[in-house]
């Protein structure tokens, strides 16, 4: 996660033309989006409708990316799997932002004073000890407690990505804090409260939205590769995790199952990436 | 992470040789290299001691009897006599203060517990585990460097389609799943080329596959943030006076660039690592390669606490250690860090 931390300052010469790759990412993520929300649109058929007669079929005109071990079009099964894997990521980059923001402001908001100085310090160490559990690690610790499934995997990657949100929101609200804009309003006697939700959450969280575009494409990622180990969505559903763990068994006679939903998965979180980093040179330019 | 210890005013003390020179303590100055030492140790126990502690607390966080939580969760359907064990060897009896202190001690010696679903002690099986995962991360960390360097040089001197080429394929490694990265180089390059094994067995050329598997993407999110500074680097005005000295291009990179370059990278170890650990679960699974990664996959499959807790508190440690060495690597190539 530091990664994305590391993005947004992005060189001032690259200004804010709009690039033919990030029309094409965003183009592609609505598409995700569009599978996600409608998937008959693109893929009228059912996921789930065995039909043993096409089984194994190679890539064609009627199933486009082929079908699976039971005669199910993989391509339909892609599209329907959208929903499933797409929301677990959104859902698990909510969590992980909404408990950022809450550590960020716990640990930034309380300035110099003694309880602000106790919270920031307590918080800056846990984050520490969570990034000493990085990437899907806090993810399968947390499993191993809660048992596997679709919803503990969502909870377990958002917790694993907490910690990033939490510091770069910590530093954010650090800097507004000082800033003459928040230093005005605490003179003219607004409330702490006033201040925190007028004039430093505006303010901090339009990074939030950057790194949340970026942070969802990893979060797609993780996701399914949890669901790849088992620990996921469960197998019957189309998740494409799940399904990639489905065609493992097959991977030498039918490669179709394997290579399609994993590139729905490099899609996307390829197009989340393109679409991110061209909000952060955005963001940058902004005084 | 990349706190860096300041020297005192008059702490004249440079290189690490002096680490194992003990000067005589006056006035309170004590060698940087040493406070550095300690500075870390610190940091590494209080680390161990805090995931110790929340793993402790998230055991009796579980809904119901925390001897079934410990023996593989609700409905493991654990034996009574197995219960029994377990409430007497962790004295799940006792006060939770008591219960925890003991905990601790038995971590300060060494005593993990013992693993309910491999009955073997804990310690030992990390201890037998450890060298296979070290190994592949390691080889797979110079491999992503090698990659992220090699992009990043071409990418400076090939021109703007160098760069537009380097940058998407960057991209799009730093976006593969580890999963099926594994799957697509095990169909063409076993499968149909038969040129390496699918699994990593004992044969030396086994271990291309899972590392070049975990090398891409670390690969990718080196490649980026090496090219960034490479690039600003190149702008900056040494690079123009360097080359209106005379220096060549490449020689520019090598004798000039390169340590911007690297600085970043090397400032994003802790995440690196983070990467490869992750990936090393993964990649141990499918290439059927003995390692950390696979046992914390089945202690996570099979709700093994005993063995969890193990690799979670072997993981941070190494995480604390890679983070000093990373530390310690961007001191050696960014002479400003020395001098601070």
């Amino acid at each position: 996660m530091t990664v994305i931390a590391e993005l947004p300052r992005v060189r001032s010469r690259a200004r804010a033309r709009v690039r033919p790759p990030e029309v094409a990412a965003a183009i592609v993520l609505g598409a995700v989006v569009l599978a996600a929300v409608a998937p008959q649109l693109l893929a009228p058929g059912d996921p789930l409708a065995v039909s043993p007669v096409d089984a194994f079929s190679p890539p064609g005109l009627a199933h486009p990316f082929g079908t699976d071990e039971s005669g199910r079009g993989i391509w339909t099964r892609v599209v329907h799997g959208t929903g499933a894997s797409l929301s677990i990521g959104a859902m698990a980059t909510l969590i992980g932002t909404a408990l950022g923001v809450v550590l960020g402001v716990a640990a930034g908001f309380g300035g110099g004073r003694l309880p602000g100085r106790i919270a920031d310090a307590g918080v800056s160490r846990l984050l520490e000890v969570l990034f000493a559990l990085p990437g899907l690690l806090l993810a399968l610790v947390v499993i191993a407690f809660t048992g596997p499934g679709a919803v503990p995997a969502t909870i377990a990657v958002g917790l694993a990505t907490a910690p990033g949100y939490a510091r770069i929101v910590r530093s954010q609200v650090v800097r507004v804090r000082r800033s003459a804009m928040v230093e005005a309003a605490v003179v003219l006697g607004r409330r702490p409260g006033t201040v925190l939700l007028r004039h430093v959450l505006p303010n901090a969280l339009a990074p939030v939205v950057v790194l949340a575009t970026l942070g969802l494409g990893q979060a797609v990622v993780w996701a399914s590769s949890l669901s790849y180990l088992g620990l996921g969505a469960p197998p019957p559903a189309p998740e494409w995790g799940a399904m990639l763990s489905a065609g493992r068994t097959y991977s030498t006679t039918a490669w179709w199952m394997t290579v399609f939903p994993g590139l729905a998965v490099v899609v996307t979180a390829a197009s989340a990436t393109v679409l991110g980093r061209a909000l952060a040179r955005r963001g940058s330019e902004l005084p | 992470m990349t706190r860096t210890p300041s020297t005192e005013a008059d702490g004249a003390v440079d290189g690490p040789t002096e680490a194992t020179v003990p000067e005589p303590r006056r006035r309170g100055v004590v060698p940087a290299p040493l406070r550095w030492v300690t500075g870390r140790l610190v940091g590494a126990v209080v680390v161990l001691w805090a995931v110790a502690t929340l793993i402790f607390f998230a055991i009796r966080l579980v809904p119901g009897d925390p001897a079934e939580a410990i023996l593989g969760g609700p409905g493991s359907q654990a034996s009574a006599e197995a219960l029994a064990l377990v409430r007497e060897q962790y004295g799940l009896d006792d006060p939770l203060v008591v219960q925890y202190l003991a905990q601790l001690g038995r971590l300060v010696v060494g005593d993990l517990g013992t693993s309910y679903s491999l009955r073997t002690d804990v310690s030992g099986l990390l201890l037998e585990q450890l060298p296979g995962t070290v190994l592949l991360a390691v080889l797979s960390l110079v491999v992503a460097w090698a990659l992220a360097l090699g992009t990043a040089w071409w990418a400076t001197l090939g021109g703007r389609t160098a760069a537009a080429v380097s940058s998407s394929l960057e991209i799009v490694a730093s976006a593969v799943p580890h999963f099926w990265l594994a799957g697509v180089l095990v169909l063409v390059l076993s499968t149909q080329l038969g040129w390496l094994p699918p699994v990593s067995t004992g044969t030396p050329v086994g271990i291309v596959l899972p590392v070049v598997t975990l090398a891409i993407p670390v690969a990718g999110f080196l490649g980026q943030v090496t090219r960034d500074s490479l690039l600003d680097a190149a702008a900056a005005p040494f690079a123009l006076t360097a080359r209106a000295r005379g220096e060549s291009r490449s020689g520019l990179f090598r004798r000039h660039l390169l340590r911007h370059a690297a600085l970043p990278g090397l400032a994003l170890s802790g995440w690196a690592f983070g990467s490869l650990l992750s990936g090393a679960v993964v990649v141990e699974s499918i290439f059927a390669r003995p390692g950390l990664g696979r046992t914390l996959l089945q202690a996570v499959t099979l709700r093994d606490i005993p063995l969890v807790t193990g690799v979670a508190l072997a993981s941070a440690l190494a995480y604390v250690v890679v983070v000093a060495l990373g530390d310690l690597a961007e001191r050696a190539v960014d002479p400003r860090e020395r001098a601070a």
